[in-house]
């Protein structure tokens, strides 16, 4: 049997721009695996694919929306969430993701992002979190761990990080995961069926930035980074989300999984007043 | 409140100029509302959160002003006519945001209910302050769009303008009102239904040609037909400067390009949006330049003055965005002098000063309560005997201003 | 979740082949595919491709190695390798 084959064109180019590849994402970057996982999830889905709608804010992630040969948005920086509302109550039809960065979604958003989960709108928030601010070279964000070192935390971090799925569970969310960008068939798996469920679902992705965080923390290479996903990672549904924080301690394991998936009426903000009952009661 | 399955409100109705507006809104077909409550504006709100959901919209109250235009420009893209209603701190808030919906062409309706500023200022009272944040605001070569009301009547009439001018340029349309006619309570005689001009917003036919590029404008309009999502269409549509298919540009002649095409498709059409109204100017020596709630004390003014034998009159500016230049330097060619009437230290005298033949004169105040008309009558008494034997002076040469 | 053992009756099962492909010039040379892969059948080519990095290639005695994973397809962030089921020995599926 033959060695490899050469291919000029690839199956996802179907759900790309292939016309703009290469991205601008760096060697070891692992928004494109991302990108790759959500566009499975969009076609394994069974929603036609027209109504997939990608909403994406700004930074590095942000440039996800650009690559996918969907109706897509990319906005402004934190305000994807308020968009993606926007389009989804205009339009019920849609299937609205927002796909962004820790930092645009849980820094600069952080007030939409919480409020969308209290809310519960049906929107699916894909959060690729690389633990610092990537695209303006590498500074300190909310999700940095303690002790981390960034251009704007020479000395290291002294600020706690958020811990997103207990945040996101505590605000409201009825779906929440937590996947590296190695764990590419968990991560589809949970797309899809954060896609399908009536609500506000969010799947945090921890993926390698070797330029802007692996450098400066002596974690290598993209790959290098995804061996240190694979080292420390374990997976556990059913872990005590107080205790999923990430700390950059090779002693203390990354939880992973699928943590959170209950029911709860999604957000429909045009309901008349007879039909505020059915609301309360929990019909979707 | 009458009949609220009810989406236009036909007869003569009594209420205040947020309702008004709100009830524009629902005339013209509006069917998001993204809202974040703030005096002086909130009764924009508050009607069209009982009202909305009546007639198959919908209201969200978001979490902050940032919210609400953002999601206001989300909906535009949904396919609905979307507005948010404001005033000073949260139009602060809103410029980014405004910046967006003008880079990615997107129709949307923004009411500022002006206040007194800086900052918190005066939330229940009155000012005019906002008419350059209107313009400069957001950051970039932004064009705007601004009509300033100064009745209930035509809180009304103006938003359901507003929403016509945001399809026709497809561009965020911003109602400049003020506290004092937001809070106005009059008559507003409302149209039947099929009186109600609404522009169509133009929209990509489906299927899309071969080589659709959802970013290059079809015509002289300058404006490219919307492309709606869902459909299979595909479009990218980003903050971002890009070119004709919608993709990130970074190169100088795209940036050029594109800009000069969102500043023209207004610039080159400005006789379509400007508006203003002429009071008594036929045998005028003073031309009152005002606009909105000081339009009415205005009046009292001009009636002092030619009780006192000084032919005023009034140029109402009713759009703001883009300047009626042309109006104004027309009037300032027929009168000896022009006296700019404004709850603001300058803001649109600077403006007519930039156009005026005649000298001009400014009656200004920072707000807090209407414009008194005394404060405006004394300018025109000033303008009268200034511009007395000299009535062609440069605007260069710059008279004394009463503050 | 109730995992059977799998001992009984192992030869009922057959294990998927694959054939890989590559789009060269799209690879960066990042090694996720090579580092990863459960075959480990991929390995860096020797020449370079248009953009100056190495690419993944098929490594030598690995030719039948490949089961169709779908694991460098979902991981590569260039979109530049996947595989596609062979039904017989040396052909693709195509």
């Amino acid at each position: 049997m033959a060695r490899e084959m050469v291919a000029d064109r690839h199956p996802t180019d179907l759900l790309l721009r292939s016309d703009r590849l290469p991205h601008i994402w760096c060697p070891g970057c692992g928004l494109g695996s991302v990108m790759s996982c959500y566009t499975d999830a969009v076609q394994a889905s069974g929603i036609p694919v027209p109504l997939h709608v990608a909403v994406s804010g700004i930074g590095c992630t942000g440039r996800v929306a650009g690559y996918l040969s969907l109706d897509s948005f990319h906005t402004t920086h934190g305000r994807a969430i308020p968009y993606a509302l926007g389009l989804k109550v205009a339009n019920p039809e849609l299937q609205v993701t927002v796909i962004s960065g820790d930092g645009d979604l849980s820094a600069i958003g952080g007030n939409h992002l919480i409020h969308a989960a209290r809310r519960n709108i049906d929107l699916t928030v894909i959060c690729v979190n690389n633990f610092n601010y990537g695209m303006t070279g590498g500074q300190a964000g909310p999700t940095t761990p303690r002790g981390a070192t960034t251009s704007t935390t020479p000395n290291g971090n002294y600020e706690e990080p958020f811990n997103l799925p207990h945040l996101l569970a505590t605000a409201g969310a009825v779906y929440i995961s937590r996947w590296t960008s190695l764990h590419v068939r968990q991560l589809r798996e949970s797309m899809r069926v954060a896609i399908k469920k009536p609500g506000f679902s969010f799947v945090e992705v921890l993926s390698p930035c070797p330029v802007g965080f692996g450098k400066a923390n002596d974690l290598g290479e993209g790959r290098d980074e995804m061996w240190f996903y694979r080292r420390r990672s374990i997976v556990d549904d059913n872990a005590n989300l107080a205790d999923v924080g990430l700390s950059m301690s090779e002693d203390e394991p990354i939880v992973l999984g699928n943590f959170v998936n209950r029911d709860r009426a999604p957000f429909r903000p045009a309901v008349e007043k007879w039909a505020i009952e059915e609301v309360l009661h929990g019909e979707a | 409140m009458p009949a609220t399955e009810q989406r236009v409100l036909t007869g003569n109705q009594f209420m205040n100029g947020d309702t008004a507006c709100a009830e524009g809104a629902l005339a013209a077909g509006c069917l998001y509302f993204g809202g974040y409550p703030i005096t002086p504006s909130t009764e924009v709100a508050e009607r069209l959160a009982r009202r909305l959901p009546a007639v198959g919209g919908a209201y969200v109250q978001m979490e902050d002003e940032l919210g609400s235009i953002t999601s206001v420009i989300g909906a535009a893209w949904g396919g609905v006519r979307s507005m948010t209603a404001t005033s000073g701190p949260g139009f602060s808030l809103m410029m980014e945001a405004i910046g967006l919906a003008a880079m990615t062409e997107t129709p949307c309706v923004i009411v500022n209910v002006m206040r007194g500023g800086p900052s918190t200022g005066l939330p229940t009272l009155v000012a005019q302050a906002d008419v350059m944040q209107a313009r400069w605001g957001s950051h970039g070569d932004i064009q705007a769009i601004a009509l300033a009301p100064s009745s209930c009547q035509e809180m009304f009439d103006l938003t359901v303008r507003a929403f016509n001018l945001a399809d026709r340029f497809r561009h965020p349309v911003i109602i400049l009102a003020d506290e004092a006619i937001g809070h106005l309570t009059e008559r507003v005689v409302i149209p039947a239904a099929k009186d109600i001009v609404r522009t169509p917003r133009r929209m990509q036919p489906i299927p899309i040609p071969v080589a659709y590029e959802p970013f290059r404008a079809p015509d002289s309009t300058l404006v490219p037909l919307m492309p709606a999502p869902g459909k299979g269409i595909g479009a990218h549509v980003t903050s971002l400067t890009h070119d004709e298919r919608g993709y990130p540009a970074t190169d100088a002649p795209a940036h050029d390009r594109l800009v000069r095409r969102l500043y023209d498709k207004i610039a080159l059409h400005t006789d379509e949006i400007i508006d203003v109204e002429e009071v008594g100017l036929e045998d005028a020596e003073i031309a009152v330049v005002t606009f909105g709630s000081t339009s009415r004390t205005a009046k009292r003014a001009v009636s002092m003055a030619r009780e006192a034998g000084i032919r005023a009159g009034i140029l109402r500016l009713i759009t703001l965005w883009p300047f009626p230049e042309e109006q104004v330097r027309a009037v300032s060619q027929r009168v000896n002098a022009i006296v700019v009437a404004e709850l603001n230290l300058g803001q649109v005298r600077r403006e007519v000063e930039r156009v005026s033949a005649a000298p001009v004169l400014g009656a200004h105040h920072a707000g807090g309560a209407l414009m008194p008309p005394e404060i405006i009558f004394q300018s025109i008494k000033e303008a009268a005997r200034h511009g007395q034997g000299n009535g062609r002076r440069s605007a260069s040469d710059r008279p004394l201003t009463a503050v | 979740m109730i995992r059977r053992p799998m001992d009984a009756g192992l030869e009922q099962f057959r294990v998927p082949r694959g054939q890989v492909f590559i789009v060269p010039n799209r690879c960066k040379d990042c090694q996720f595919c090579m580092e990863f892969c459960p075959q480990d059948v991929l390995e860096r080519s020797d020449d370079l491709n248009a953009k100056g990095y190495h690419y993944a290639v098929v490594a030598a005695g690995k030719e039948d190695s490949c089961v169709n994973c779908q694991f460098c397809n979902l991981v590569c962030p260039e979109f530049a390798i996947f595989s596609e089921e062979v039904t017989e020995v040396g052909s693709a599926s195509h």
